[in-house]
């Protein structure tokens, strides 16, 4: 019984025209491209996987930050904001709450099938999420959005002033296409640095490099010290079953914390100890503090989280197993594309960010975590991003797009030095980000070793040769994930202080005058500045 | 990473290879997915409760292959155990309203 082929092989050269063009495919590229739609505009999403399947939230099973209207919101907002490690914006975190809530009561009018409270009411403050991701595509499709789907993103195409369309390759057959469009959203996802985590391959900053080309700044770079725990050698680096976990050493004797006490809660207090004895050798857990209730829920509730144990034959709340922190990057973490207007307009005319592509920080601050307000954000940010993709389209209607240049550097402008191995080079850099001791705690010493690590490798990715065909995918991800890790190290080669998820060794305490943003760009030479000195000297000048 | 595609079960449907966030399949002559890029593989677990007949199946270990074969797999019933975990059944979604996972949450703080 074979079916037709349903995804015809592409034409080299195909050039798509359309108002609004998003680039990724996640919740925050399905909500933008939903948002422009209902706004009037033609859209087309592109999709380096499958608008579905892509990306950290289609594996998972994610809490949105679920605030209703009234008094409790603005106290819910106080709560929030006092876990943000000073850098949040409570007018964002209170529009962000009211966006998500408006369009989580969209889901339900659409008939998403929520589950129900006790009393019959709809429990809407989580979503599973190979199903959230499979309804958002099909109100994608209904919307009448053209989805490209294996059809990565390469590079945006501009003129000297504006973003107006970009251009990527087929997965199929590596053919060459153009998209352009009034308007471009970037909602590529957050960087995982090549760390294998659950949806994060994929995940490899390339909205952040397209960003840097046109000029935009990035923030919270150093808000990347995200790890969460995992079951050995797996994907899955879902912390909640950990909550009930207590933690053993190689030799089976549990770990005591400084007050003697064993150590449990990896979600928790927990997590640095376990991050200190990963240092010095295997760690092993046991999800022996869940109650039989709990343990049911969180085998019905979780079910990917036990994908893993089962597969190894193991009971995880009777058997010891061993662990690792499993790194995160911005995915986790916070930073990313610098927002500058209510609308997720990125300071570029027609460039827009929406998800972990931009930077969280306005509803996060220095500290991240899974889900919840993550989730949130992705919804809100997209619905936004998508409005003003489709208006800013609008206004620039009928504008010629004959000067239009690809703006595409390193992987794609290449000159006749040596070539490089595109997967060492990937190893290379996740070796400099992803263990715990470069990126749980920092210190000067390590960033300084690191920044002549990744600066020789980004001299030596510009003057490779150009790439060709398919490979242009994998010499764009590289880049991405290099340019990514020198901003990383540059923000927090700045930050000389401890906060949020930023640790530094040798400056462990929180400072009172470094509480404010941390924002890098530049792509050849890197520059990290804090944004109330920016400011000031914007002011000034 | 994904291991195991059973000959057996497979109906030669392209859904494997077209949901695939990592583009990890090819398909040979007779329509039979076949694991092209297997180090591409993000142990997402998706293609295995988008496939209808639960003829995939991927291994926990995300960095390389653990060698599992497909008697192994039908001999230990993982053939769609996270489809079934789900309520998802034959490529079709479904069980999200008996997610006990509000219990969890409350629980968690």
């Amino acid at each position: 019984m074979a079916s037709h082929r349903k995804e015809r092989p592409a034409e080299e050269g195909r050039l798509i025209e359309t108002d609004v063009l998003v680039v990724g495919g996640g919740p925050a590229a399905g909500w933008a491209a939903l948002s422009a739609a209902e706004a009037g505009a033609r859209v087309v999403l592109a999709d380096k996987g499958y608008h579905g399947t892509s990306g950290a939230t289609a594996p998972s099973n994610t809490g949105t930050w679920c605030v209703p209207p009234g008094e409790g919101r603005a106290a819910s907002v106080e709560q929030r904001f006092k876990r943000t490690a000073g850098l949040a914006d409570r007018r964002w975190m209170l529009r962000a709450a009211d966006q998500a809530y408006e369009n989580l009561q969209k889901l339900v009018e659409w008939g998403y099938p929520f589950p129900s409270e006790e009393d019959g009411s709809l429990y809407i403050a989580n979503l599973r999420g190979p199903d959230y991701m499979r309804f958002l595509r099909q109100r994608v499709q209904k919307a009448g959005v053209t989805i490209l789907d294996h059809h990565p993103i390469l590079e945006l195409l501009g003129d000297d002033d504006r973003v107006a369309g970009a251009a990527g390759l087929a997965r199929r057959n590596g053919a060459s296409f153009q998209v352009l469009a009034g308007a471009v959203v970037l909602a590529t996802g957050g960087c995982a640095f090549f760390e294998r985590i659950l949806g994060g391959t994929g995940l490899t900053g390339d909205g952040y490099l397209f960003a840097a080309e046109a000029g935009a700044s990035l923030s919270g770079m150093e808000f990347t010290g995200k790890y969460t725990l995992a079951p050995h050698g797996s994907s899955l680096n879902k912390g909640l079953p950990f909550r009930w976990a207590t933690f053993y050493g190689a030799d089976g004797e549990v770990l005591r914390n400084a007050r003697g006490e064993p150590v449990t809660n990896g979600i928790g207090g927990g997590e640095r100890q376990v991050a200190e004895a990963l240092l010095a050798g295997p760690v092993y857990a046991r999800l022996d503090l869940a109650e039989p209730a709990m343990q049911d829920w969180l085998r019905r509730g979780q079910p990917n989280c036990f994908q893993p144990y089962e597969r190894m034959g193991i009971n995880p709340f009777t058997d010891l197993f061993r662990v690792d922190l499993k790194y995160e990057g911005t995915v986790r973490g916070t930073g990313g594309i610098r927002i500058v207007s209510s609308d997720c307009g990125t300071g570029i005319a027609g460039l827009y960010a929406a998800g972990d592509a931009a930077s969280r920080e306005y509803v996060t601050g220095g500290i991240s975590g899974g889900g919840a307000i993550n989730a949130s954000w992705a919804i809100a940010s997209g619905w936004w991003a998508g409005h003003g993709a489709a208006r800013h389209a609008h206004r620039r209607q009928g504008r010629d797009g004959s000067r239009l240049r690809p703006l595409g550097t390193t992987g794609l402008r290449g000159t006749a030095g040596p070539a490089v191995d595109l997967a060492a080079a990937a190893r290379t850099v996740h070796d400099e980000i992803a263990p715990l001791d470069k990126s749980y705690w920092r210190t000067s010493a390590t960033l300084e070793a690191s920044g002549r690590v990744l600066e020789d490798l980004w001299s030596r990715l510009n003057e490779a040769p150009t790439a060709t065909g398919i490979e242009r995918l994998q010499a764009r991800e590289v880049a991405a994930v290099t340019a990514s890790a020198r901003w990383t190290v540059a923000a927090a080669a700045l930050r000389t202080e401890s906060r949020g998820v930023h640790r530094r060794r040798d400056f462990p305490g929180e400072s009172d005058a470094q509480a404010s943003r941390i924002i890098v760009s530049g792509l050849d030479r890197v520059t990290a500045v804090r944004e109330t000195l920016a400011l000031e000297t914007a002011q000034e000048g | 990473m994904i291991e195991v595609i059973s000959a057996d079960r497979c109906i030669r449907c392209d859904i494997c290879e077209r949901i695939c966030p990592a583009f990890v399949f090819d398909r040979d002559e007779t329509g039979l997915p076949v694991i092209a890029r297997q180090d591409d593989c993000q142990t997402c677990f998706l293609c295995e409760i988008y496939c209808p007949t639960d003829a995939l199946y991927v291994a926990e270990q995300a960095d390389g292959p653990t060698g599992i074969t497909e008697p192994d797999v039908l001999e230990r019933d993982l053939f769609g155990a996270y489809a079934r975990a789900l309520g998802w059944n034959r490529g079709r979604a479904g069980g999200t309203r008996n997610d006990p996972t509000r219990h969890i949450r409350v629980a968690q703080v």
